[in-house]
């Protein structure tokens, strides 16, 4: 530690690339076509409800055609009102949620209060065009970002592409390789304003119906007890749903599907 | 020709020591306090510009002397933490290296400039009774000349200090309950020579490492929040 001639910024990104390079992520260099080697997580979904923003995500990570992971974590709370979910190469994604989360906080003490949400989310952005000689190489970050604005009160929600380009999206989203077919049944089920616990059936309808047309997708496992993580963003901060509910909202589902005499 | 005056190194740093020890013998106080609920720290301090904030979940910072050297310090110490915690866990980041680090650095400052920093801190860290080895809270001192010391219970810099201090001794006792032990780090603040003798809610700035919370355990009371606690 030195008292003179440090950096003397507020974000932790740059503080690394000035102090401790070495330290920073690196993923590009090598000329080689990684996407079949690395595990990689698939379909995760973000939407409004009546009192903010859910985030949820499947548990499977491939790797090419195999199974690299029955319970990893795609959805991350970044700071207290805001979460990012990922999908893409889950080495690189996984670390800039976690360098995200880091960077957050570190400006709220060096600052004394938060960056704004749409500040954060620009904050995203900037790390994925960073990203893009990865993504080049099949390394690709592709996440939603979605949290609470306690100063407009409402829940707001982003998604992204490889460049960094960041749209808001009003409703809901989804991305991942089963994200069409989560996006297609969230368009069957989302309402405005709707409650928590519709949200929650929301969420597992939105990734089971991904899980049954993607192989890639993991939807709920009964059978090995591994369920979908759901986290919602409200005015008091982020709650992640307990599993009892949401084995109770799969539950549910499948009945209403066998009574309609449907297969689900 | 001139000659080049000759002042030796002992008369090099008492006059470096001197000029410090005026810098923050103006100052108001900061008083650090174990009680049954984590640490407390207050500081006499009724404008918005913070003496006390957050370093990583369990480590909170005070300063005291010149505003803009002891904020340079705090912010370089959220970098060494945050830093420390990227690369290893957040569990790797303590108080104590911390502190450590601190003494390098003011003390370095201290024999090589020509000014040395007018400033007093205060490292103090909350146990976490999850973790084998890491329950008990610690409190380490950082003198302007980087001299470190420890402490038990409490600990009080800034300008009237020693008068502080004896209210504290003479009342002090583990296990306080979250109200007698702001009552008592007011009641040890108002006995400082330098600070009013009777303060209210808005002239406190009072912190807290709460044991209770999960991750990041630093908490900022308000005005109300403070007036709350006094009294309960």
């Amino acid at each position: 530690m030195r008292f003179w001639n440090t950096y003397s910024g507020s974000s932790f990104i740059e503080l690394l690339k000035s102090e401790q390079p070495e330290l920073l992520p690196r993923f590009s260099g090598e000329l080689q076509e990684l996407s079949a080697q690395v595990p990689h997580g698939t379909t995760v979904v973000a939407f409004k409800f009546d009192g903010g923003v859910v985030v949820a995500g499947d548990r499977l990570a491939t790797a090419g055609m195999q199974v690299a992971s029955r319970d990893v974590q795609k959805v991350f709370r970044t700071d207290s009102h805001s979460m990012m979910a990922i999908s893409g190469a889950a080495g690189p994604s996984i670390e800039m949620a976690r360098i995200l989360s880091v960077e957050l906080e570190h400006y709220e003490k060096i600052e004394g209060e938060p960056l704004e949400l749409e500040g954060k989310a620009n904050k995203l952005s900037q790390m994925i065009r960073q990203n893009l000689p990865a993504a080049m190489q099949g390394l690709a970050v592709i996440p939603l970002f979605a949290g609470f604005d306690t100063r407009r009160k409402a829940g707001r929600l982003w998604k992204f592409d490889v460049t960094g380009g960041r749209y808001e999206e009003t409703e809901f989203d989804a991305t991942g390789s089963g994200g069409l077919f989560a996006r297609e049944s969230l368009k069957q089920s989302w309402r405005p304003n709707q409650t928590k616990s519709e949200s929650i059936a929301s969420a597992v309808a939105a990734l089971t119906a991904a899980a049954d047309e993607d192989r890639a997708t993991g939807g709920v496992d009964l059978q090995r007890g591994i369920f979908p993580i759901v986290m919602c963003a409200s005015d008091s901060g982020i709650e992640q749903i307990p599993e009892s509910d949401i084995e109770a909202a799969y539950r549910s589902m499948l009945e209403d599907s066998a009574d309609r005499g449907a297969a689900s | 020709m001139t000659m080049p005056y000759y002042v030796s190194p002992e008369q090099l740093m008492a006059d470096k020591a001197e000029f410090a020890r005026k810098g923050i013998a103006r100052g108001k106080s900061i008083v650090a306090l174990e009680f049954e609920g984590g640490v407390l720290l207050m500081a006499e301090n009724p404008t918005d510009l913070s003496k006390c904030g957050e370093i990583y979940d369990r480590i909170a910072f005070a300063g005291v002397g010149k505003f803009s050297e002891f904020d340079h310090l705090r912010k370089i110490g959220v970098r060494f933490a945050d830093t420390k915690g990227y690369a290893y866990s957040r569990e790797d980041v303590r108080a104590r290296s911390l502190a450590n680090a601190y003494s390098q650095a003011v003390g370095e400052v201290f024999t090589r400039e020509m000014k040395p920093l007018e400033v007093e801190l205060l490292v103090v860290e909350v146990g976490d009774d999850r973790f084998v080895g890491h329950e008990h809270n610690a409190i380490y001192r950082v003198k302007f000349d980087g001299f470190i010391s420890d402490h038990k219970g409490f600990c009080a810099i800034g300008g009237s200090v020693e008068d502080v201090e004896r209210v504290l001794q003479d009342s002090y006792r583990d296990g306080l309950p979250a109200g007698e032990a702001a009552s008592l780090a007011k009641r040890a603040l108002e006995s400082g020579a330098n600070g009013s003798s009777s303060l209210g809610v808005t002239d406190l700035e009072v912190c807290l490492l709460d044991r209770s919370r999960e991750g990041r355990k630093f908490v900022r009371l308000s005005a109300d929040q403070v007036r709350q606690m006094l009294d309960g």
